[in-house]
Parts: structure tokens; sequence; C-alpha cells
């Protein structure tokens, strides 16, 4: 879950990162009144993607009437596909120098990766192709952390003009900062040195882990909530994903793999998925509102069903397709393809209820669908 | 990691609707379950096995190889610890939905003992004829058979397609490994064709991938020094970039984790990667030269 820059913030100020002072504001209006506080400012939209300047995001003015001038601009933009609906306006720093700081999981040494780098203002992964000497990449042991020692060993040798101690302690909070709330990543692109030597973190991208929502509540509420259509949204509550795509083949197939094969097969054989929608795991018992889902779509043209059961039971996944069909009445064709566990049960379901047979290969239940979407 | 039949296995979590249903099907096929742990219902007894405190407890009093969690996400960490300070060999977590920063803990603690860990997020492994850790289905022969291929997969459910395929066309599989969908997994795609390409039992791979992450690449990598035959699938070639399809690990951001990019990497390091996973019996034939 991403973390717009003005809610990521204050998880640095409560750590003791300096912020710079700013307001958030969705007019004109309380753009003026908050540039008129804090003087000299840069304005900023708001919105979870990266890019904000070259799209014409950010705007560095000097007095109230030109904050509200450029608020009015940046409220209302799209960027990255997302509309701006506030900005934020912070008091400009006195920058000396930029650099870059950042903790994050990393998949290769499976522990947390502390980066630091003298170019600020890129991105990492420039800086290390720009200035490889400019790098510092350290692998952490979470069990034993990462503390101001180990920032201190981490910046060793590098030219910092007196400005590593305060460098550690950053990094050391920052490693806090990622630990307490459960982050992917957090980055601090571009952290300052100021002429009077202050460190200020000028921007912050904050990732929280999905998978840690569940003890992360309070700090989810801020988070930037997927875009879903409707659909989506319905099958989030009953605790289905739930994708809209473009084409007009509905799929149905339990667990991520086998759904993701089921779409790449429609696509193989010339048609288009309509759908991402799986039923894995738990969710199995849920075949009956999932297709309700499916055909809710008007696009579908027509369906395939291909299960696999493994720990998910065919026969439970073909009563819920079946008492949906019942109810619905769908005027479009289904192709249906069964195995794994509960097969012969599920196969005899069919034949009962929709005097149908399954295709035995799911390439051929896919081509049949193709087919009758044309 | 291959689980062998004679090996002890403890079910963490026995006593739950899931521990228990998977436990008695283990059990059927051939698993040598030990016991099990629930701190709460500690010295009773529970399909037939005797049900422990801890896993500490556990060992203490009887001894075991393997354990298989049964546990909800956030209690996946302590149970993990408990049976790695226990002295536990092999480790197969199922549960999806562990924080990664959980994942990365139990992980360290595994690697400093030398402990394999399989998962999280997977539906575990079967060693057709043995046993199974996990919940496969092991004991449906349409799918599981023994013979001599070995297959990797990142989706229980697309995994068992790909088995069927293959028993369908007489083949059986010497072990599946189901290293499952998480972002941070304790067995890589590159560990798993580590362990088939040593087994004396296996023939040939089957890599059944998805997009998102770099594990097939790094796979590759080994791939390339085999002489053991490699046959690939991707699952997600036609998934839109930046949403996450269903299983953590799947996602696409930028070039990273792309189809091409897998593709391309095991094609180059001579593995044969299969438009669908429908014809994966064929090529393996192919490329058995039979």
């Amino acid at each position: 879950m991403n973390f717009e820059e003005y809610a990521a913030k204050p998880l640095l100020a409560d750590a003791g990162i300096a912020v710079p002072k700013g307001v958030v504001a969705s007019t004109a209006e309380q753009a003026l009144r908050g540039a008129q506080m804090l003087g000299a400012v840069v304005i900023k939209a708001q919105v979870p993607t990266g890019k904000r300047g070259k799209a014409g995001g950010v705007r560095a003015v000097d007095t109230p009437e030109r904050a509200a001038a450029a608020a009015r601009e940046i409220l209302g933009m799209a960027i990255g596909g997302h509309n701006v609906e506030r900005v934020l306006i912070e008091q400009r720093a006195d920058i000396k120098q930029e650099l870059y700081a950042a903790v994050l999981n990393d998949s290769v040494s499976k522990g947390p990766l502390v980066l630091f780098s003298t170019l600020g203002g890129m991105d990492i992964e420039e800086a290390a192709a720009t200035k490889p000497d400019a790098v510092r990449r350290g692998l952490v042991d979470i069990r034993s952390g990462f503390d101001r020692a180990a920032a201190d060993r981490l910046l060793a040798g590098m030219d910092l003009a007196g400005a590593e101690g305060k460098i550690g302690d950053v990094l050391a909070r920052l490693y806090e900062v990622y630990r307490e709330h459960d982050a992917e990543l957090v980055e601090i692109n571009p952290l300052a040195l100021t002429a009077t030597g202050e460190l200020i973190a000028l921007d912050c991208k904050f990732v929280l882990d999905d998978s840690a929502v569940a003890r992360q509540q309070a700090l989810a509420q801020r988070g930037v909530p997927e875009r879903l259509t409707d659909a989506e949204r319905r099958g989030r509550e009953l605790g289905l994903r739930y994708i809209e795509l473009e084409g007009n083949v509905g799929v149905l197939a339990n667990g991520a793999g086998l759904t993701m094969t089921t779409m790449d097969a429609v696509r193989h054989y010339g048609g288009q998925p309509a759908n991402f929608l799986e039923i894995g795991g738990e969710a199995y018992t849920l075949a009956k509102p999932a297709l309700e889902l499916v055909l809710d779509n008007p696009r579908v043209k027509t369906l395939v069903i291909n299960f696999c059961g493994a720990f998910a039971r065919t026969d439970v996944m073909m009563e819920g397709v079946l008492s949906a069909w019942q109810e619905l009445k769908p005027k479009i064709p289904a192709f249906f393809s069964v195995h794994g566990t509960g097969e012969d049960e599920a196969v005899q379901l069919l034949r009962e209820r929709l005097q149908m047979e399954p295709f035995d290969l799911m390439d051929d239940a896919v081509k049949a669908a193709v087919e009758a979407a044309r | 990691m291959i689980v062998r039949g004679s090996e002890r296995v403890l079910v963490q979590g026995i006593t739950g609707r899931q521990g228990s249903f998977w436990t008695e099907r283990m059990q059927a096929y051939g698993t040598s379950i030990m016991g099990g742990v629930n701190p709460k219902k500690a010295g009773s007894t529970h399909c037939g096995v005797p049900v422990y405190g801890s896993a500490h407890a556990a060992m203490d009093a009887e001894g075991f190889d393997v354990s298989v969690l049964f546990i909800p996400p956030l209690g996946v960490r302590d149970a993990a610890l408990d049976a790695i300070e226990a002295g536990v060999k092999k480790l197969v977590v199922l549960t999806e939905h562990v924080p990664v920063q959980d994942v990365m803990y139990f992980l360290a603690a595994a690697r400093e003992r030398s402990i394999e860990v399989i998962g999280p997020n997977t539906a575990g492994l079967v060693t057709p004829g043995e046993c199974f850790v996990g919940f496969m289905p092991a004991f449906n022969e349409r799918i599981f058979r023994r013979g001599r291929i070995g297959v990797i997969s990142r989706s229980g459910s697309l995994g068992t397609l790909v088995c069927l395929n293959l028993v369908r066309a007489g083949f059986g599989e010497s072990a599946f490994i189901g290293i499952g969908g998480d972002p941070i997994l304790g067995t890589t795609t590159r560990d798993a064709l580590v362990t088939l390409d040593r087994d004396a039992q296996t023939d040939a791979v089957v890599i059944v991938g998805e997009i998102g992450g770099a594990l097939e690449e790094e796979a590759a990598e080994y791939a390339h020094t085999m002489r053991k035959p490699v046959v690939a699938f991707i699952a997600g070639r036609a998934s839109p970039p930046g949403k996450r399809m269903g299983h953590a690990g799947a996602i696409v951001m930028g070039a990273r984790g792309s189809y091409d990019s897998k593709r391309t990497a095991l094609e180059r390091a001579g593995v044969t990667v299969l438009d669908t996973p429908s014809y994966v019996a064929r090529a393996v034939s192919d490329a058995l030269g039979r």
C-alpha cells in the first residue's frame, strides 16, 4: 500500500527526522492562507507516483498570491493517471547538498537493505550507474537491527564534510520507521543538507507491506486505497481478488497461477480476457458470488471455467457455479475444464444440472470460448 | 527440499480445521506424522498422535525432522522460531499473508542453523509413493505417480495441472516442490533446481514460474550448467503491469519481473519455454529424446 508524501512525512517526524514545515491544501484559498504563514514555499501535487516534477506538479514560489495561483493550476491536474486532489505546501529549505537514504525489503539477501547515496535527487539505480563510489548498501540481520554504530560502519570512509554523525543518526532512525511500521520501502529523496548543516527530508516515499495491514490498521487508514471499480470493490468485500480487464472472455479459475494461465491461454488463442478473478485458497467456497461478479460485466460474451483442484475441491466450486448459473440464467455460452480433487463428483454435477461435458484440455475450452466470442 | 517417507513430521496447528483435515490425509498417504502442537491442548491426542505444548516439547519427547505449519499469519514467526530453536531440519510454511519482516526474521534464524525452509504461501511438497507435506492432492493417482520428473512450482493449482498432464502422458514425478507465491521465500526456484539436479531419482525438471521477482532469471543461471533437461512455463504473460495478480510476489514493476525477461533468460540457458502448460509432457519427451 502506497502513501502520499503528506501522509508519509509524519512517520519521519515522529521518529525525530526533520521535515519542512508545511500544510495540506485542497483549494487555492487554503494554499494562500498556508503560504501566508510559511513565506517562500514549494507547492507539491500529492499523488502516489513519481516524476511529479517533470509533469509540472512541483512549483517553487515566493509570494502567497503566486502560491495560490500555482495551487489552482496543480489541483485538478492528472499525473500518471491520478487526479491531483490536494497539494502539500512546504517552507523552502536552503539546500547545500542533496543526499539519498532508504530502507527496503531485499528479496535477494532475504533481509532489510539500507541504502545511502551522496547523489540525491536521482534514483538509486541511476546513482549507482553514474558514480558507484557515491552509493553504500548495507545488508541487515533483522534480528540484531541497524543502530547508530551500524550506520557509522556503513558510512565509514565517505567524504561527508563533517555531516557523518547526523547522517548516521538519520539512517538509524529511518530503520526504526521501517521496522515499527512494517514498511516494504521507506525512502528519503532528497535528504537535504542545508547551509546551516542541518539534515531535512524534502520528500518521502513509504510503502506498507500489504501482508502487515492486519497489525497496522490505524496506519493503513492513512494510505492510498487501491483504485477499484465498483465490481472490484464488491469482490474485495467478499474476499475475492477481482480485476476488470478490457476483453470479452470471462475467466473463472482457482488459484492465482491457474487463473493467470487461463488468461494467458485466452490471449494465446487470439482472444482477450475480461477479468482476473481468483477463488483459490479458502475462497474456493465463494464460486457462486464470484461467477455473479464475472457475469455482471456487460462486456463478457463467453466464459471459461477452469478448475484444477489441489486444496480447493472442484465439486464444491462446481456446486457454487451451478447454483449461480441456475439463479441468473445467463444467455452466454460457458466452457468448462475440470481436474483434480473432487473431479468425478464435479463432472457428474455438470452433466446432471447443465447437461454439459467438460473439455479434457484447458486449451480446448479456451479455444471454444474465444471462438464463441468473435 | 525433498521430504522422504522415513522422515518424522510434526504438525504445528494440528487441532485446527485445516490442520486436522490435512493431517489425516498425510497419514493416510504414508507421511510419518509423529505429533502436533497446540499450547492449549498439550497432553491430549489428536488424529491418533500426541499433542505437545511446543515444538521444543515435541523434540524432547520423541524428536522430529520436519515441521509443517498450519498457523495463522501473525502467529507464524513465533511458531517457526519455536521449531527452528528446537532443532528442526526442514520447515514447511504454508500460510499466506505472513508479514514480510516476520518472514525475514525466521529465515535469518533458519539460515544461521542451515535449516531448509519451504514457503511461505505454498501448497507444500509431494514425494509420490512416499509422503506429502502440506495440502496437495497427492493421493489422486491421476496427478501424482512415482516417476522421474521433478516439478518446481510457485503455484499449487497450476503445479497440479502440470503434474496431471505429465501423468496422463505416462510420466510420473520424482518430487513436487511447491516453493510458494511470496516475494521472499526460504527456497528459491534456483535452490529447488539444484536439489533436483543432484537427485538421482530425477531425469528432467519442469519449472512452473510466474511473473514478478527474479526467481526464474536466477534459476536460468544454474540451468545453464545442467545436463538434465529443463522445461518451463511462466504464468502471467497476459497480466497488466503494476497489478498484483493474486500472489503477493506476482507483480511486474517496469521491466523487472516481466514475462519477457524470464523467458529470454531461460531460453538463453537452453530451457524449453512453453506457451501453454497443456503440452508440457510432449516437451519433456522431446527433451529426453524419447
